[in-house]
Parts: C-alpha cells; structure tokens; sequence
C-alpha cells in the first residue's frame, strides 16, 4: 500500500514569510552592527543586481547578464525580491548600501525616486538605437520617471487550466468573477493591486475609465463589494512563481497571474493554461540605481547596457514581456527554447489590448497606504 | 575605603546590566520614542508649522504663510526630502502625496508671488483648508496620532478625535482577536499539559524521564522545523489528509482545510507552546508528595474527591505559572502564525511586522507594540493582583 505519502511541500506563501522574518532579523543585525563597524574595502568587480527571480530572472540572466559579464568582465551578483521600497530605505538608513541596479515597478521608482533612495538617470545618457535614433525618441511615449531607465510592459492577467473547463471557457473578466458559470477556487494576489481593477472592470467599468471611478469614495467600496462575492472561493498568493504552480496542482481552476510566468509555464513546462487578456492591467519596469552605491559608473554601465535596443529585445527570447524601445519591438522574433513566436503573446499585442487597463503610478502612489489598510480590513472581516 | 568585594560585585554585574541595557531598555525606549515622537514635518517645514500654529484652523492661512511654505517646499525639493514630507502626509490623508510631490515639482517653473494665488493654481488643493490642517496636525512634534490609530481612533479636519471610518477599522478587532486566540490556547494547553504532567509526576523515575525526554526533545528542536513539520501534516495533501481519504473519512476531493486558516494557528501553536505548561506543572507537582492522596484515600475520600479536595489545590501554582508563560508568550507569536495562519490566522504581531517591514510605518508598528506591551503589563499586575505572583512557581 502506497496511498500515505509524506512530502514537504512548504507553500510559497510560507517560504515568503521565512524569507520576511530573516530578512526582518538580518536587517535589525545590520541597523545595529553598521553604525559601529567601518565598511570595508569595497570589491568593485562585480555589482549587485536585484530583480524578480524565477523565470523572469533567468530571462534577465539569458538575455543581458551573461553577455555584459562576458564583454565586461564585471560579474554579476543576482538577489532577488517581491518589490517595495523597504529593503532600499534599510541600505540607506544605515549607510550600507549593497544593491546597485533594481528592477522596480513604476509605483516603487516615483516613491523612491521623491524619498532621495534612487539616482537620476538621464534619457540621454543611454545608447541610441541601431538606426541611430537618439534614446529618447526610441523609448515608447509610456510613464516618465525621473530615476529609473525604461525597460519592460508586464501584465496582470487571469489564467486558467484547460482541463477544468472541458466546454464552456472563460473569456471575459466577468467570467473570473462568475462562479455559477465556472465554479471552483480562483488564485488572487495578496495585495489591493490589480484586484480592485480587475473587480471594476468585471463590473462594467470601461478599462479607461476604472481610476475614475476608484477615485470616487464610492469606487473602491464597489470594487471590494464585487470581491466580496468570489472571497470565499479565493486563494491568495504571493509571490509570481506561485500562481502556475496552483493552477498545475489543480488547487485553484483559474489564477490572476504575471502573463510572463502562465507563458513559461505553458511554453516551457507545456502545461494546459490558457490567458484571458479581457480586463489585463498593464504596468512597466524600469531599471534604476539604489542612491549610495559605491559601484555608480559599473551601475550605469550596466542599466545602459540592460535597456539597450537588443538587451531588451533579447529578453522576449525566454519570456513574454514587451520591450519599451521601438527598435527592440521590431526585433521580436521566437521563443528560443521552443521556437514559438512571441508576438502574439505580448501584454501589447494589438489583439490582447482590446480592454486593457494601463496602471497609474500616480493613484496608486497616493492611495497605496489606505488601499492596503482597507484591503487588510476586508480581507480579516 | 575601598570595599573590595563590593566593587567586584558591581563589577561583576557590569555586563549583564550593560547587556540589558543595549538589548532591552534601549530597543524598548527607542520604540516608545517612536510612538510618540514624529519630528519629520516639523523638521522639513519649521516656519510654515510654526506660522501655522498661530493661524485658526477655519478659512485659509495668510499670504505670509503660503510664502513660507512654498520656499520650504522648494528647499524641501532640492535637499530631497519632500519625498519624506509628502509619505507622512499622505499617511494622514491619502492623497496629499501627489498633491506635495506635483507642487515640488511645478514650483519653479511655474510660482512666484503673491504665493496665495500660484499655489492653488499648481494644485487646486493648495486653495482648501484640509491640507493645511493636515500640515498643522503633523506639524505637531510630539503627537498621539499613532496611539489613536492604533485602537481605529483618528483626528478629523477639526482636529476632534473621532473613530476611523468602517473601512478603515483593523486594530481593534485584532487586538480582541489575538487575546482571544491566546486564551483559546492557553486553555488547550493547559488541557494537554495537565494530564501529561501528572502522568509525568506520577510515573516511576524510569518512564517518567523517558517521558520528560518526550517532552523536552521537541522543545529544544528548532521552533521553524517544529512549525513546518505541521505544515506536512495538516496541508490538503498531507499525512493527516492523506490517512482520512484512505480510512475513507474524507472524500478525496473534499479535503480538509486545516492550515494557513486558525486552525493551523490554533494547532501549531498549542502544539509549540505545550511545554511551558507542562514543565512549570511537572517541577510543582513532583513536589506533592504521593503519600497524600494516599492519606485522602484510607480516610474514605474516593480518587476524585482526592484530587479536588487535595492535589489540585497544591498544583495550583504551577498552573498559574504554566497558563501566564503560554498566554505572554502566545499573545507576542510571530513566526507561527507568519507561517501556517493564511490570512484569517494572523494576529496582531504580524500587523506590526508588516509595519515595519513593508509599509514602514514605525511610528504607528511602535504605538501598536506599546499597547500590546501595555496590555501584558496589565494582565501580569491583574495576575498578582488575583493570585499573587509570589506564588508562582516556575520549577
């Protein structure tokens, strides 16, 4: 008899809190320890690089860090975290700074930015595109930051398995928030972002419109409600590994997740998911540089080398998420581990961007705090 | 003259007192600090909070005023801090951040005097009172903000103190809701520990320290292993799962949920905290001597009446010392819930880790680690009070 099985399958969500609490342990060591040990001498071949991890990192890795090691000689040092400005404010407040480069979201790179924890990068100092044309009109016209180069469009999308619905498939974001037509356990990120979005927009709301209205008092409140009726069904996750995994486990029938982790999974793993791009909420990264590095020119050198017109192309070679440069969109070719073509999987594909939301830092930059407190509020009621 | 050994006394206590000092008293000041003590907007903004103290609250503040504080803000911008300025006040009114970051920014190209008429023209918000009164309330150095908010109390636009909007209302029921869940494992522990003390006291020495080596190997393993392995076994496709589908308790696509909700809580936690009951209830009770309850027994006392009328009573200061441990240390858990409470299975102390940690929110983590401290205080003088803390007995 076979059917008892131990296995340690410690969940993502466990993993993130472990994380947490040596992160919260280390970080109080080092506040104590920085202030009476002098840094030593700094080693500046190699610089610190920080961004997602899983497949998105080892796109990264693929795409730029491997060759910038190879024509630099400069190693890279891969760390990698959930986003947030904490850690960054840690390293500043006591003066030991040990990230260089960051991949940040946008909300993230106006906070810090203000706060004094990034380095201005100036558009022109970054490299022109083949043809010639100067950074700054090769860049898309999308959100401009003061301390951060623009790298990639990433989205917030559902996916679902396709063996769970044999038949009828979801395809609107009113689908995800139906339960009578498809029952079963929906994955959710823990956090108000995305979430109050896709709820508005599974109410309705036009995709342009959903900020409008969030801002209206009355806004969010619709939103949580429209949450409220698929709360009991939801599995929060955490980090953007997790999601697939749900959805392979057959722990949850449909997840929201970052369409680059479904597309790996599915290109890569060949699992059965399927995106639904109706109500995607679209936001950028940029690549920025943590304010009292003692590696300024190495991190420079490599934010310039990272968002150049082929680094970024390079990146749409092992993941799905779209390259902000023109002349990189132009070179969007195949998946090279499995020769699918990545245009039709980009977050802006002219075909998935019929109801697109686009994320404004701005809103959320202003409303993070009290969305968190009422999120936290809604979610223990 | 020189009292020698008095000296090499103090001496000798130099490094403990030294030690409590560094890793107690000052960590648990600087908190206290915190909780209270927000310099930040005075500190940026000097002469606006000050010029703002003399000013009513009602209407708009005088041209004087709006010129002091567009030249902070300016200076605010260059010495990059009005990022600072613009998340603590943003903290007080969600909004305002764009509202002092866009100004920062639109300053010099597009203001100049009279500064009562530009400001608004760079953002509308700069023409009604509530960010002036915002920037009056956190102008206030010392300010009990942070206590307010940390029992769901804040100040309105007039600077009454009013409840939080329902919404917005988290604290308190979590301050219930972690008393109540350390009560509900106190009792647990104490419902398991007893017996396993007894049975421990009660055992010849050979079994009963193979039992206490039970006990004792569990409490000295890692409390992150201890705290996982519930994990295997409680998860939906874990050993305890596992066993019901094949005893055919549980159909297989019904699991049972019993981690990462409060049942994963309640269970590790009763789990991890049962050998500060049992100890403290062993070292107590192997004190009582046997021969009692046989003295209770040949006066006619059945075994019941015995135990009421005269084990339990000599128990009692174990129990006491047991159930105070457990329930100090449960009402402060941290890693456990962290780990197998999901999200209905958190508790205060995992508020004040995510305020510290990623909406570093100090001041308002501190106020709420105050009020919990405070709360302990309370329930230990309440314990003396009652039963008397000289009568402790913790081994």
């Amino acid at each position: 008899m076979n059917t008892i099985k131990p296995s340690i399958c410690l969940s993502e969500t466990s993993k993130n809190a472990l994380r947490g609490i040596f992160r919260g342990a280390f970080l109080t060591t080092l506040a104590a320890l920085s202030a009476t040990i002098p840094a030593g001498a700094q080693d500046h071949d190699f610089i610190t690089v920080v961004s997602w991890g899983g497949s998105y990192a080892r796109a990264s890795v693929k795409a730029h860090h491997e060759r910038f090691e190879q024509e630099t000689g400069i190693q890279i040092k891969l760390d990698e975290y959930n986003g947030g400005l904490a850690q960054i404010r840690a390293q500043a407040e006591t003066g030991n700074v040990s990230w260089d480069v960051v991949d940040m979201q946008a909300g993230d790179t106006l906070l810090g930015c203000d706060e004094g924890l990034l380095e201005t990068v100036d558009e022109d100092t970054l490299p022109a595109a083949p043809d010639g044309t100067p950074a700054a009109a090769d860049f898309l016209d999308v959100y401009d930051v003061e301390c951060g180069a623009k790298s990639l469009v990433y989205s917030t999308v559902y996916a679902y398995h396709d063996d769970r619905f044999p038949e009828h498939k979801p395809t609107t974001m009113a689908d995800f928030f139906d339960l009578d037509k498809f029952p079963g356990r929906r994955g959710m990120r823990r956090a108000p972002n995305a979430n109050l979005e896709f709820a508005l927009v599974a109410d309705g709301v036009p995709a342009s419109q959903v900020y409008e209205v969030l801002s209206d008092a009355e806004g969010v409140a619709r939103a949580l409600r429209k949450l409220d009726s698929i709360k009991d069904q939801v599995v929060w996750w955490e980090a953007g590994a997790q999601p697939p995994q749900m959805l392979a486990d057959g722990e949850v029938v449909m997840s929201t997740a970052y369409n680059g982790r479904i597309f790996n999974a599915w290109a890569l793993e060949g699992q059965p998911l399927t995106i639904v791009w109706d109500g995607q909420v679209q936001a950028i990264t940029y690549q920025v540089i943590v304010a009292g590095t003692s590696k300024l020119e190495l991190a420079r050198q490599f934010v310039a080398f990272a968002t150049a017109t082929r680094s970024l192309a390079n990146i749409t070679r092992y993941i799905s998420y779209g390259p902000l440069r023109h002349s990189s969109i132009a070179l969007v070719d195949k998946h090279e581990e499995t020769g699918v073509a990545m245009g039709p999987h980009m977050p802006n594909a002219a075909q998935n961007i019929a109801n697109a939301v686009h994320e404004d830092p701005d809103w959320w930059a202003d409303n993070q705090d009290e969305m968190n407190e009422r999120f936290a509020a809604w979610l223990i009621k | 003259m020189f009292n020698k050994p008095r000296t090499t006394a103090i001496l000798l206590a130099l490094p403990l007192t030294a030690f409590i000092l560094v890793t107690f008293v000052a960590p648990l000041g600087s908190m206290f600090m915190r909780s209270l003590y927000d310099p930040l907007v005075a500190d940026i903004m000097p002469g606006t909070v000050a010029a703002l103290a003399q000013w009513d609250g009602t209407g708009l503040p005088s041209e004087q005023v709006y010129a002091l504080a567009a030249r902070e803000l300016e200076r605010a911008r260059e010495e990059r801090t009005i990022g600072k300025l613009a998340t603590r006040l943003n903290r007080d009114t969600s909004g305002l951040r764009s509202v002092i970051t866009r100004t920062g920014r639109a300053l010099k190209r597009k203001g100049g005097a009279p500064w009562s008429e530009s400001l608004p023209t760079l953002h509308a918000a700069w023409g009604e009172p509530a960010i002036w009164q915002a920037l009056a309330r956190t102008g206030a150095r010392v300010t009990p903000v942070y206590y307010l908010n940390a029992v769901d109390l804040t100040f309105d636009g007039s600077g009454a103190i009013v409840r939080q909007p329902e919404e917005r209302r988290i604290y308190a029921t979590l301050f219930i809701k972690t008393l109540r869940v350390s009560l509900t494992i106190t009792l647990l522990c104490l419902i398991i520990g007893y017996p396993v003390a007894y049975l421990i006291a009660q055992a010849p020495p050979r079994q009963g320290r193979l039992l206490l080596v039970l006990v004792l190997v569990p409490f000295w393993t890692s409390l992150l292993v201890r705290t996982t392995s519930w994990i295997v076994l409680l998860q939906q496709q874990g050993v305890v799962n596992d066993l019901l589908v094949w005893l055919g308790l549980a159909p297989d696509d019904q699991r049972l949920t019993m981690i990462h909700n409060m049942t994963g809580t309640l269970v590790a936690m009763t789990y991890v905290l049962a050998p500060f009951m049992i100890l403290p209830l062993y070292s107590v009770m192997r004190g009582i001597p046997a021969v009692q309850m046989q003295a209770a027994a040949s006066l006619g006392a059945s075994w019941p009446r015995a135990f009421y009328r005269v084990y339990l009573p000599q128990s009692l200061p174990g129990v006491g010392a047991g159930c105070l441990l457990v329930f100090i240390l449960a009402i402060g858990y941290y890693i456990t819930p962290a780990l197998v409470g999901g999200q209905s299975g958190q508790l205060i102390s995992n508020f004040i880790a995510y305020h510290i940690q990623t909406s570093l929110n100090w001041g308002l983590a501190a106020a709420l680690g105050c009020v919990l401290f405070v709360a302990v205080l309370l329930l230990f003088l309440l314990y003396d009070r009652v039963l008397g803390i000289d009568r402790m007995r913790l081994g």
